[in-house]
């Protein structure tokens, strides 16, 4: 079955300099282990391609039911020189929730 | 047990906020947040035209008001406001308590700003690597315009020991601001790791004001009620480290284990080592539980050691920028706009300006999620009622830029057809500020408490 993450999962972003900073939240404590299997840093720099020209890197907290990603050089040089309506990822985090996964149908 | 509250998230946040927060509950300290990273280049431009400025201004405004309150109630206030400038922010501040003749104890937290020390610390061997792309800040060093160290809490409780009722400092962790009273009220040391990284997990919460209690908050926002009158959050601090998130009484907004959780991984990189210059917190090793209504408990937080540095902020010249946009309407309002930003471009590159960078977005169809967006059906861009073309370039050649605004204007009637300019005129041309971070060996420079004495003491 394919799912959407914002079926599942809420989240906030922002920046650090060039870098973007994503966390993303399972609506319940029991899809976060499907969050931590498909979110993975490879899907991640897949989805934002074009977008993220770095690494992407990612923190897991199981206490939160969150997986927080960084992102490198993704935000056009940082929040005072992007030339971007968004310059510091702002709307990043509802980006990633765009992200189709596929799982059992019992997840 | 103490409360701590947040009245301001960032400078340009609600001016009745902080009026709320001593207004509509009890609380006995009132933060104010005013410092983000782009505001110090801001600050520091003000400050070369005029050597009374590069303070956050709208503080002395939200003292004019809230100074009566804070006073009859005895609630403490402690503002990042002073941003370059921490004296001339005293001063201003002690004026206007002045004008409505009251008498208070104004401290400042200061020697965070290196601006003028940068030659002497680069002679001393501190290169200033960019933490980001570990360059030197040879590289950049006469681009520089400011400076400033991230100084953490101690500072703050020493100005609170020493009797301030308001303490204004220049650059600190934004956390310093919360965990400062704690260490004051509760004694803490330090080396109470735990306690320390619970203070900056506190303060971390409600640092960004109501983007704390139910603001910015996507889980659920439809049910999220009277946001038009959301109520700021407040911590409730235990003497063990122990906290709760919560907000006034009767306030809109939500505090809900989703909605603190959003603000707990907003901007924190690694959560295992979130660093600050008073130690490391762990946002791993804590729990969070609905305590009641618009209540959410943390417990448990861990903390480790602090490092031998601390960070640097600093902001160099990195050229101009101008941004324009035009919006075009049905039919066709999609194709239309993606015709005229690769007209702008053509037209660009036939002039053969020196640009560093060229941008056009299409606002209304994918210009906040860009490529994740995906480019809309045949269908649906054949619909949308009208589509603004928002185009920008970025060049370390002011002239350049310049001839850059004059184009987006013509386009209204040599372009694609049925659109408006928007009434903004010529883009203007700003100068950007890049930002570079930092560190500096903790035992070379030194944060400087000043608390003057009431005169009627």
């Amino acid at each position: 079955m394919k799912i959407r993450l914002l079926d599942i999962a809420h989240s906030r972003s922002g920046d650090k300099g060039n870098t973007s900073n994503i966390g993303l939240i399972a609506r319940r404590p029991e899809f976060y282990s499907t969050l931590v299997k498909h979110v993975t840093p490879e899907r991640v720099k897949e989805h934002f391609a074009g977008v993220c020209l770095g690494k992407v890197e990612r923190f897991e907290l199981p206490n939160l039911s969150a997986l927080n990603f960084l992102l490198y050089d993704s935000l056009d040089g940082g929040g005072t020189l992007s030339l971007r309506a968004d310059p510091q990822g702002k709307t990043m985090g509802t980006a990633l929730l765009r992200m189709e996964i596929e799982v059992e149908d019992t997840q | 047990m103490i409360r701590i509250a947040n009245g301001q998230g960032f400078w340009g946040d609600s001016p009745d906020a902080p009026l709320d927060q001593v207004r509509r509950g009890p609380i006995d300290y009132l933060t104010l947040d005013y410092l983000a990273e782009v505001t110090m280049s801001i600050l520091q431009k003000q400050r070369s035209r005029d050597p009374e400025a590069g303070y956050a201004r709208d503080f002395v405004d939200v003292i004019d008001r809230v100074l009566p309150d804070l006073l009859a109630k005895n609630i403490r206030l402690i503002a990042n406001a002073g941003g370059l400038n921490p004296e001339a922010c005293r001063r201003a501040v002690l004026a206007v308590a002045a004008r409505q003749g009251l008498d208070v104890s104004v401290a400042t937290v200061s020697g965070d700003d290196i601006t003028n020390r940068l030659d002497e610390f680069l002679n001393r061997g501190v290169e200033f690597r960019n933490m980001d792309t570990g360059e030197p800040l040879s590289v950049i060093r006469n681009q520089v315009r400011s400076a400033s160290v991230y100084f953490g809490a101690f500072p703050i409780a020493e100005a609170l020991a020493g009797g301030a009722q308001i303490v204004i400092t220049g650059r600190c962790a934004d956390a310093a601001l919360v965990l400062g009273p704690m260490i004051h009220e509760f004694g803490w040391r330090p080396d109470e790791w735990n306690k320390l990284a619970a203070g900056i997990v506190a303060g971390h919460a409600i640092e960004c004001g109501a983007q704390g209690s139910g603001g910015n908050c996507q889980d659920d926002w439809q049910t999220i009620p009277a946001l038009e009158d959301i109520g700021y959050p407040i911590v409730e601090a235990e003497p063990d480290g122990g906290f709760v998130i919560t907000k006034h009484q009767g306030t809109g907004g939500r505090v809900s284990v989703a909605s603190v959780t959003e603000q707990l991984v907003y901007e924190i990189g690694d959560p295992r080592a979130y660093l600050t210059p008073d130690c490391s917190a762990d946002f791993t090793s804590f729990t969070l539980t609905q305590d009641g209504p618009d209540r959410v408990r943390c417990a448990g937080v861990h903390g480790g050691a602090a490092t031998p540095s601390y960070k640097v902020s600093i902001s160099y010249a990195a050229g101009y920028r101008a941004i324009g946009s035009v919006a075009y309407a049905w039919p066709d309002a999609y194709a239309k706009a993606e015709a005229g930003a690769r007209i702008l471009a053509a037209r660009i590159e036939r002039l053969g300006l020196e640009l560093d960078a060229v941008h056009s977005e299409l606002l209304g169809a994918n210009a906040c999620h860009g490529i994740a967006a995906a480019q809309p059906s045949p269908e649906l861009a054949a619909q949308l009622p009208e589509v603004v073309m928002r185009f920008g370039v970025r060049s370390k050649n002011r002239a350049a830029v310049e001839r850059f605004t004059k184009e987006i204007a013509p386009l209204v009637l040599s372009g694609p057809p049925s659109v408006t300019g928007l009434g903004a005129g010529r883009p203007k041309v700003e100068e950007v500020m890049a930002y570079w971070p930092a560190l500096i060996p903790k035992h070379l420079v030194a944060p400087v408490v000043s608390v003057p004495q009431l005169v009627s003491q």
